[in-house]
């Protein structure tokens, strides 16, 4: 049996996850900080992947990185296409995973105490060591939960990738992909089998979630009533 | 001075506005809750910006509305003890104080660790995490992280809030000794009346965002110049009040004619004495004894373990009353000895325990 989309899917849910750990992370924080009048459209723009189809934001993704879209363009000046090629996964993963993180990360940065920021900058430290020291240990049990959810997520992402990717076997086809098609063309020997492996996998991040949260006992740190 | 503060910042029900000077001795802010204590002192460490003001610290100037300087919270060197200590609960205790020792060489930051430790009394302690400490360990650990950085002030807000009653007057003669090393302004906020006498040599008093009286504590204790500072002072004794010709005093709630030692320029609306002055006679006075010695008579009493707080009428009370016109404060020996006496008892209001105030 071709492995290939078990890798393919393994390097499109890792780097996707690792672009929305960093985007999603610097949105909580920012938005954490922004008091600005556009708050509420902020915050629907990014929980908008998590709402819409996918067949819109791959639709949507398809009109931004096609050969006629902004992007599209852009990257056509450097030779590149993005459409149907492996970075199409990636992109699709990654937009449908932000808001999980970008919210969890949030929620998380939210439930540190406000004052311990503040004593630590009254001690001499910046505001990224404040980050960096404090509030991000401190909300390390909500990012990672955040990181695990966008992980299953990117993982199990169907529409947008088929929109924006394609099925190129090899190349784009990634496990939820694979089935769809195994199915389409009656194999399904083939399609069980991904099926399986799909289930084995998230099952592993979840119970490992499960596990690790109850382990670090989520919410030693909690803020402490006043 | 060190430290001057003039700070004006609009809070939701009123306007913080507030100027004061602070030397090397302790400095009480006492007020009630929501006078704008905390406020003050965040505006002061930097964690919030008031609308104007200035704020310099030994020369150096902080904050200035008009010369549009805010200096960060960080680079100011202030140390702050927060009310509910916020110490970082994924730290060590000697985690948590060296934080601000971080731009330190290794050796140094050690030997400065252990200098904080032993002047803390956080010996043996250093690799504990801050939710398995006692109250004042935890205070401690607080005041030690705040000092780590070599403060040019120190900020406490409300630090003995937190404890056990026990625990209090412990930790409060370790905060004693540390001011007493200190040498630099220390500000301290609290509502407690006694501990803001005992911790602060001088007394800022906040009412609704402003300063209603700035001195030394005894001053301000003895001689408040308003009813109001009187009140917060925790003074129970008022009586509207009218100079008479001769010098003596009119206390019109009171009824009687008083001598007054204090004189004061404008005319006085009240008179008023703490409820510890009241002087209880064994027996009647005559003559010129009986200046400022008031008949009356107990409308009911309140007991602590060895004190007793006595409401008494000037006036024959009726039956089921408890109307009162004065509040007294005795030690229980004291009262032992005159509480069997007939009524009406005598009390004296001393002239040198009187004061008076215009408004």
């Amino acid at each position: 049996m071709d492995l290939s989309p078990l890798w393919i899917s393994l390097a499109t849910s890792v780097t996707a996850t690792a672009i929305t750990f960093v985007l999603g992370l610097a949105a909580a924080v920012w938005r954490e900080r922004y008091t600005g009048a556009a708050m509420a459209l902020v915050d629907g723009v990014f929980l908008l992947p998590l709402v819409l189809p996918p067949t819109v934001v791959g639709f949507l993704l398809l009109l931004l990185f096609g050969r006629h879209g902004p992007f599209g363009k852009l990257l056509l000046r450097f030779g590149a296409t993005i459409v149907f090629s492996w970075p199409a996964t990636v992109i699709a993963a990654t937009v449908v995973a932000f808001p999980l993180m970008y919210l969890t990360s949030r929620a998380a940065l939210e439930q540190v105490e406000p004052e311990l920021l503040q004593a630590a900058r009254t001690l001499g430290a910046s505001d990224w060591r404040a980050f960096r020291e404090i509030a991000l240990p401190l909300a390390w049990p909500g990012v990672l939960a955040g990181t695990i959810l966008s992980f299953a997520r990117a993982l199990g992402e169907f529409g947008a990738t088929l929109m924006i990717a394609g099925n190129i076997p090899g190349r784009t086809e990634t496990i939820p992909i694979a089935i769809y098609f195994a199915v389409e063309a009656d194999q399904i020997q083939r399609a069980l089998s991904w099926c399986a492996v799909d289930i084995v996998i998230s099952l592993a991040l979840l119970s490992g979630l499960y596990y690790w949260t109850r382990a670090r006992g989520f919410g030693n740190f909690r803020r402490t009533a006043h | 001075m060190p430290l001057d503060v003039h700070i004006e910042k609009d809070l939701p029900a009123f306007q913080l506005n507030v100027a004061f000077s602070a030397s090397e001795t302790p400095l009480s802010i006492l007020g009630p809750s929501g006078a704008g204590k905390t406020m003050l002192l965040r505006c002061i460490a930097g964690l919030e910006q008031p609308e104007r003001g200035h704020v310099s610290l030994n020369d150096r100037v902080l904050f200035d509305s008009d010369q549009r300087i805010r200096v960060p919270a960080r680079r100011r060197r202030i140390g702050m003890v927060f009310q509910h200590y916020a110490l970082f609960p994924h730290r060590t205790v000697a985690e948590n104080i060296a934080f601000g020792l971080q731009d330190l060489s290794r050796e140094h930051q050690a030997a400065r660790l252990s200098a904080l430790i032993a002047r803390t009394h956080l010996e043996g302690l250093g690799d504990r995490y801050p939710k398995v400490l006692s109250g004042g360990e935890q205070q401690r650990t607080a005041l030690a992280r705040a000092l780590a950085i070599d403060p040019e002030a120190l900020l406490l807000d409300e630090p003995l809030s937190a404890l056990d009653t026990h625990l209090r007057s412990q930790v409060e003669a370790q905060l004693q000794e540390i001011f007493a090393a200190y040498r630099r302004p220390a500000l301290l906020v609290t509502h407690n009346i006694e501990e803001a006498y005992r911790l602060g040599r001088q007394l800022l008093l906040l009412s609704r965002g402003r300063a209603v009286a700035f001195g030394a504590r005894e001053e301000v204790f003895r001689r408040p110049p308003t009813r109001e500072v009187a009140l917060l002072t925790g003074c129970k004794n008022f009586s509207r009040a009218r100079m008479n010709a001769d010098g003596s005093v009119e206390a019109l709630d009171w009824n009687c004619r008083l001598r007054v030692d204090q004189s004061i320029s404008k005319p006085p609306a009240f008179v008023g004495i703490r409820a510890h002055h009241l002087d209880f006679l064994e027996s009647v006075p005559a003559g010129a004894a009986s200046e400022n010695v008031l008949a009356c008579w107990l409308v009911r009493a309140s007991e602590t373990p060895f004190r007793i707080t006595l409401y008494l009428s000037l006036r024959q009370p009726v039956a089921q009353t408890s109307e009162f016109d004065l509040q007294a404060e005795v030690f229980k020996e004291k009262w032992q000895r005159f509480g069997n006496l007939p009524h009406p008892w005598h009390v004296r209001l001393s002239p040198d325990s009187l004061f008076l105030m215009p408004e």
